[in-house]
């Protein structure tokens, strides 16, 4: 999909220029007033942007050029916002069939199979007051994708919830990546939930579109700036391949393994893992004499300032064609091992979040 | 109690629930435009539709005599279309009582359609709601104690005014003479009897409409 939008406010100018998979989860990242939130209601029709143009498979949904802006409620999209947005006058089956009803699904295609995915056939006759947060925003989830929508818009879904909701609801949502075949845009400024859902990042920052690309290759560059200063990682795909005996498991991915504490993931299943840059460190041979587990072979592909002073950013490439790792090293340890592009080094992973 | 006592109950009834009804399908439009305008007009309007609240009856009764007249612009209009005058005539009495209670039915209305925001109709709107559908489907039912409220303050007040319904309508009994002016005979005849009767009745009726509006307030605050 296809999105320009420009929009000129008193001291804040939006300007994405934004080309999308067809297909997974976008994550519009970014700080709070960075604009991340009117590029999706600029989508959604429900604001004007001058020179505006959106087109999704082809359809164009808003060409300001040519005249065409079609009103939010001709656009076959589905929005879930960041606070309940459930009609508190119709109970939970009320507010699944105001969509559906509309929307010509009147015959509840997918009904059953919604109600199962999101966990909500329970509250069908439930009033909207009488649901936890989390509750509120599946039946959403639902009400929206019941609506068989050409493209969903999720506007910080999480932002409302506890950490504890959170992490109730985070699973419905990965179900959610491998059922839709649509693309979703979800708008976060949480690192976490993006190396979580995410497929694609797009980074927005004061109005415009700082980076934007496939997750892993977005993460792993230098110069993404502040937004993830403190959070500079990268997210890497895994497949468990065993739980061994000392209670470890083992991952592996293109171009090495790791081993992580065991956890309930079935051997052949996928895992999604995250590497801080700060979690990383180097050496310039394998030697045997550490305590740290994870010491994967790499070379030095970039290095560039950090933003913490006095310390650098090094983008290392793993062996074999693998992804991109960054590591977070101090100003005076890159002087004292030379560490510059081509430099074959030892990357020694201290520690691997689990996603 | 006698007849014509009864005939000014009855009449005011009639008259009260007609103009209720009235001020409910025009009120809602105008409190939708409120609520939901950028416009300039917005504060003229609204403005406008306050004055009853600060106007004496009688301006108003009396500019209405004027325009609905035998020489006022719509007085002339209705004579050309061979329609009949409205003052002193019960449809007179709609159409000011209807000028005179308006702010008491649009300002809830309004107040209620800009407590439910702009957010449930962004979503009816996602959901493929056209913004009609969405007005009735969405708004009005979210907004039904606001609706409440009006109906209930409308149908009280054109209950008790009285300076534009006797400039408008005079004192015709069966036909313009509603409850308050019927009042203002009985005393100035000195039969002080009679109007107890009905003013006190209009002292328990004003109570309980108030008590019901107060504890239904209460009520949606504790639910909340």
């Amino acid at each position: 999909m296809e999105a320009r939008f420009r929009i000129d406010y008193p001291g804040f100018i939006l300007d994405v220029d934004l080309r999308l998979p067809e297909k997974g989860i976008t994550a519009l990242f970014g700080p709070s007033g960075s604009g991340k939130t009117t590029v999706l209601r600029c989508m959604a029709g429900l604001e004007r942007a001058t020179g505006g143009f959106l087109s999704i498979e082809g359809q164009v949904w808003q060409d300001d050029e040519r005249g065409i802006f079609l009103p939010t409620h001709e656009r076959p999209l589905g929005l879930v916002f960041q606070e309940a947005s459930l009609f508190p006058h119709l109970s939970v089956r009320g507010n699944l069939e105001y969509g559906m009803k509309r929307a010509g699904n009147a015959g509840g295609e997918g009904f059953d199979a919604m109600l199962d995915l999101l966990g909500i056939r329970a509250l069908l006759p439930r009033a909207p007051d009488r649901l936890s947060g989390g509750e509120r925003q599946r039946v959403a989830i639902a009400r929206a994708l019941l609506t068989r929508p050409r493209l969903l818009l999720l506007d910080e879904p999480l932002a409302a919830l506890d950490m504890k909701k959170k992490q109730e609801i985070l699973p419905y949502l990965e179900a959610l990546r491998e059922e839709l075949d649509i693309p979703v845009l979800y708008v976060s400024h949480s690192p976490d939930e993006v190396a979580r859902l995410a497929d694609h990042l797009a980074l927005i920052e004061n109005g415009r579109v700082a980076a934007s690309g496939p997750l892993m290759e977005t993460l792993a560059r230098l110069d993404l700036g502040p937004a993830f200063a403190d959070d500079a990682g990268v997210v890497l795909e895994t497949t468990v391949a065993a739980h061994e005996a000392d209670g470890l498991a083992r991952l592996e991915f293109p171009g090495g393994r790791l081993y992580v504490p065991g956890h309930g993931k079935a051997p052949g299943s996928r895992l999604r893992c995250r590497i801080h840059a700060s979690d990383v460190s180097l050496a310039l041979n394998a030697h045997g004499d550490t305590s740290i587990l994870n010491a994967l072979p790499a070379t030095v592909a970039a290095v560039a300032d950090a933003v913490a002073p006095g310390h650098a950013l090094v983008q290392l490439q793993l062996a074999d064609g693998g992804p991109l790792l960054l590591a977070r090293i101090t100003e005076r340890s890159r002087r004292a091992l030379a560490i510059a592009p081509g430099l074959a080094v030892v990357a020694q992973v201290k520690s691997v979040a689990l996603l | 109690m006698d007849n014509s006592s009864l005939a000014a109950i009855w009449l005011t009834c009639k008259l009260a629930t007609l103009v209720t009804v009235l001020l409910l399908l025009i009120g809602a439009p105008i409190a939708w435009w409120l609520a939901n305008t950028h416009s300039r007009l917005k504060g003229a309007v609204g403005a406008v539709v306050s004055l009853p609240l600060v106007l004496p009856p009688t301006v108003l009764g009396f500019y209405l005599l004027l325009v609905f007249g035998p020489h006022g612009f719509i007085g002339k209009a209705m004579d050309a279309m061979e329609l009949q005058r409205l003052p002193f005539t019960f449809a007179g009495l709609v159409v000011a009582s209807i000028l005179y209670s308006l702010p008491f039915v649009v300002q809830p209305i309004q107040n209620a359609f800009e407590a439910i925001g702009k957010r449930p109709l962004e979503v009816a709107a996602s959901l493929r709601a056209t913004p009609w559908d969405a007005f009735f489907s969405v708004a009005v039912p979210l907004a039904r104690p606001g609706f409440a409220t009006a109906a209930i303050l409308g149908f009280a007040h054109t209950v008790g005014e009285f300076g534009v319904v006797l400039m408008m309508g005079g004192n015709i009994p069966g036909k313009t003479q509603v409850l308050s002016v019927k009042i203002y005979d009985y005393v100035e005849n000195g039969d002080y009897a009679q109007a107890h009767w009905l003013a006190g009745g209009m002292v328990l009726f004003s109570f309980i409409v108030l008590l019901l509006l107060y504890s239904r307030r209460q009520r949606s605050s504790w639910s909340r």
